[in-house]
């Protein structure tokens, strides 16, 4: 392995920088997967069948406090991998931790948001515009969920490695994705939570 | 008892119980005869576990036949049922689910592979690249294509095949109409598969991006590297569409969701928009290869560059942007106003303007060439014309008016088989005779390959011309049978003698394949066709390392100009050569892949859950597994060379 020490450590191999590329590239095929899935709402939004509309069960508090919290894990991350920059490993891990713990708190609560779906009569099977809503939703949680094992896998590495070419490449990828929930959610509050209630 | 029954095949005739003894006969046969010739280690480490971009392209292709085979054996079905008025060779619920896998097969399963393989054993030899950017991707991808090749052809021996068509339109393909758990298979099947090819794409687009020669710019790669570059990105764009369509389809058929239903908001007709969403660029993503494998084959053989080669990039460019736009022209007559129709009327027919630029030039670059009539060149010439009726059925057929009469006709069966089979089977077969040479060191006979040219080609005329007759007389595609009195028997007749000639083609291919084997020279060269890319620049069959030395390119005809006007195309020595090691961890992990799609096709919920944590449990080994490769070393290469004759040219 070659390194290149004029680049930052995630882009310092030639196999870093693919690995970058490659991933900035899945994130192009996981917009397309969003805006299907967007699409696919806007379509079924108002067809609700005997089912309740979007402005009859959305809560304004627990989406309040998801945006929040997965805005602050957007930030967190970002102070992560400027700690990574200059090579302050203890600030990473303490920065990731905290993303993780507030990705960790964006789940919980969206699972109590699901169990008051629930409860309200609002499943999967009710209508056409309960299942997308859920549908889209889960997607994105499904994505969080996954981002958590991830970066808690990244974290240990980085105790047990350091920080080497490999797990700052790693990290900064994890970054990409997180940034990328990130954005995938202001579209859900936007165009999901503050459109259905308006 | 219960559990057992939903195993059972819900319509069983003689021929699928001679298929499962056939199949359970041809498994034994392989594990005996891997065993008996002590060949277990050397296909599990040579071939199972490779990460090599060639050995990973020959596995595809070699699924690909034999699903050209499966395929093909639907196809010969449907048209010995269709040979005769009122035929009972098969029920209509056996000859839907005929016609249904067929076009699963021939597309997925044998197209895409086709493609892909071709393109994973070419690309990276056409940008002098040694491997493509992520090499354990890439077997992850044909692993999981092969575990939904496999999901999909056990459908017929175990609980049903799918029956609602490849299109598997709702509601039919809803559990109301569609009761075994055929479409189950057809979602898992394709879910799987189709993980693998965005990540191909993904995979394909960092390499051509990266990993070209030094020299060697966007506008001087080749033009199956382009073709390549543009089908990728049109992969990575609509096969979410495709994943997010099949995630609702199976919500409704196994969760009782409502998206495609009639009833509580549901719609069937957003299933027809996702799918041909996808399904519109899939075709592309289809021909466009097989573009690019005419454009090399065609300058080859002519010995002329290829006329027009900023135009053959912008066409195809154009070709892709205009294909995310012409879904709605596949049902035309499903309810949309005027204004729709036209407006997707006007874009598929603004799609005929780059394809005839694309004809033009490749006429323009056999204008004045040294044509030598090879086999590849054989099937390049045919497909001109024969693809041209093709295309121009298909603005026929883009008439939103006109099409009232033509669509679910066998004019439209008619057209899309002449566009395919001219299209892509043709480019397949005349891109594996092209590179075969490269693939295996020797070259298949061109004796042999002519014959089976001539029958394919003259079995395609009569195979598809006639159905363009009786789809025009009102001939519905999908009917089982028809009646004496509507006078379509004859030509029917004509179709399936076609399909006889088509099949008799085929298995010639196969003998051929035997044939030069065993006796085709050895010593052919490293260019046997005088060609011009640089794949042809390094030996045959290509060492594992492709390039001893990286090329150094000039132009677009790299090979061309090093041999005609001298220029150097390996500057430097051989130095040591950084190279993947291989890893069992892809084939496990579809293996568990498969375990999963097929308990969920069964409802079997432990199986779901056991196979999910497994294939989480790889991907986290991955995460953790340290791999920085392997390297060979210069002393190696250089005695590796001297076995081919001669370092670096």
């Amino acid at each position: 392995m070659k390194i290149d020490h004029t680049q930052p450590l995630e882009y310092s191999t030639e196999q870093n920088q693919l690995n970058i590329l490659g991933f900035w590239i899945f994130l192009g095929a996981e917009i397309m997967l969003f805006a299907t899935l967007f699409a696919s709402y806007f379509i079924y939004e108002n067809r609700v069948g005997n089912g309740p509309s979007g402005g009859e069960i959305f809560e304004i508090t627990p989406v309040l406090i998801e945006t929040f919290v997965l805005l602050t894990s957007s930030f967190t991350i970002g102070l992560a991998i400027n700690a990574m920059r200059l090579k302050r490993t203890k600030a990473m891990l303490v920065f990731l931790g905290i993303t993780l713990l507030l990705g960790l708190g964006f789940l919980s609560v969206e699972i109590y948001e699901f169990m008051h779906y629930y409860h309200v009569g609002a499943t999967l099977q009710t209508s056409a515009f309960t299942a997308i809503l859920l549908t889209t939703l889960g997607t994105h949680g499904a994505h969080v969920t996954l981002g958590l094992f991830w970066g808690l896998f990244i974290m240990i590495q980085i105790k047990r490695r350091g920080l080497t070419p490999a797990t700052a490449n790693k990290s900064f990828i994890f970054s990409l994705y997180w940034h990328f929930l990130d954005v995938v959610w202001i579209f859900i509050f936007s165009f999901i939570y503050l459109k259905g209630m308006m | 008892m219960e559990f057992f029954e939903r195993f059972a095949v819900p319509h069983p005739s003689p021929l699928i119980y001679a298929s499962m003894v056939a199949i359970g006969l041809v498994i034994i046969a392989i594990i005996a005869g891997v065993s008996y010739f002590k060949k277990w280690g050397y296909l599990w480490n040579e071939w199972l576990t490779t990460t090599d971009h060639k050995r990973i392209g020959i596995m595809y292709i070699i699924s690909a036949l034999l699903m050209l085979f499966r395929g093909g054996a639907d196809a010969v079905m449907m048209r010995l049922q269709t040979s005769v008025p009122d035929n009972t060779f098969l029920d209509a619920q056996h000859y839907n689910e005929v016609f249904t896998t067929h076009g699963v097969v021939m597309i997925f399963f044998m197209a895409m592979a086709f493609v892909i393989g071709l393109m994973n054993f070419v690309v990276p030899l056409q940008i002098g690249a040694r491997d493509v950017a992520f090499p354990r991707l890439n077997a992850i991808s044909f692993w999981l294509y092969f575990a939904g090749a496999m999901l999909f052809n056990i459908s017929f021996v175990i609980g049903g095949s799918p029956d609602a068509g490849w299109t598997n339109y709702y509601p039919l393909a809803s559990n109301d109409f569609s009761t075994s758990v055929g479409v189950n298979y057809y979602n898992w099947a394709l879910q799987i598969s189709g993980i693998g090819t965005l990540m191909t794409g993904i995979n394909f687009i960092a390499t051509i991006i990266k990993m070209r020669a030094p020299g060697m710019t966007l506008m001087k790669m080749p033009m199956f590297t382009w073709s390549a570059l543009i089908t990728n990105a049109i992969i990575v764009f609509a096969f979410p569409v495709l994943t997010i369509a099949i995630i609702m389809g199976t919500l409704d058929r196994q969760f009782g969701t409502h998206f495609f239903a009639s009833t509580n908001g549901g719609m069937d007709m957003m299933w027809a928009n996702l799918f041909w969403v996808w399904g519109h660029p899939e075709v592309y993503i289809l021909i466009l290869p097989a573009f690019g494998i005419y454009s090399e084959i065609i300058a080859t053989f002519s010995q002329r560059n290829l006329y027009g080669y900023k135009s053959m990039v912008g066409s195809m460019v154009i070709i892709s942007l205009l294909s995310f736009l012409v879904w709605v022209h596949h049902f035309f007559t499903m309810g949309q106003d005027a204004l729709t129709n036209s407006i997707f009327s006007i874009t598929t027919m603004a799609i005929a303007v780059p394809t005839g630029i694309k004809i033009f030039n490749w006429l323009l670059t056999m204008w004045k060439g040294k044509i030598h009539f090879t086999v590849p060149m054989l099937y390049s010439v045919a497909f001109i014309p024969l693809f041209t009726i093709g295309g121009v059925t298909g603005v026929m057929l883009g008439v939103a008016s006109a099409d009232y009469q033509y669509h679910n006709t066998m004019f439209l069966v008619a057209h899309f088989h002449n566009t395919i089979i001219p299209g892509v089977v043709f480019a397949m077969l005349a891109g594996l005779t092209y590179w075969w040479p490269k693939m295996f060191g020797f070259m298949l006979n061109e004796k042999i390959g002519k014959w089976a040219f001539w029958f394919l080609t003259i079995g395609f005329c009569f195979s598809f011309f006639p159905m363009y007759i009786t789809g025009l007389d009102g001939q519905a595609r999908r009917m089982f049978t028809y009646s004496e009195a509507t006078g379509f028997g004859p030509l029917n007749m004509l179709s399936f003698f076609g399909a006889g000639l088509m099949a008799i083609g085929f298995v010639i291919i196969v003998y051929n394949i035997y044939y030069s084997f065993r006796y085709s020279p050895r010593n052919v060269g490293d260019d046997p066709w005088n060609a011009r890319s640089l794949e042809w620049a390094t030996h045959n069959p290509v060492p594992e390392y492709n390039f001893a030395v990286l090329p150094q390119v000039e132009s677009s005809e790299a090979f061309w100009d090093y041999k005609k006007k001298g220029h150097k195309l390996f500057p430097d020595s051989i130095k040591k050569i950084h190279m993947p090691n291989n890893s069992g961890l892809p084939i496990i992990m579809s293996g568990l892949f498969f375990i999963f799609g097929f308990s969920f096709v069964f409802y079997i919920w432990a199986g779901v859950i056991i196979s999910a944590i497994g294939i989480f449990a790889c991907m986290a080994y991955r995460s953790f597994e340290k791999d920085d490769g392997r390297y060979i070393s210069a002393e190696e290469i250089k005695e590796t060379e001297d076995k081919f004759g001669g370092a670096g040219q």
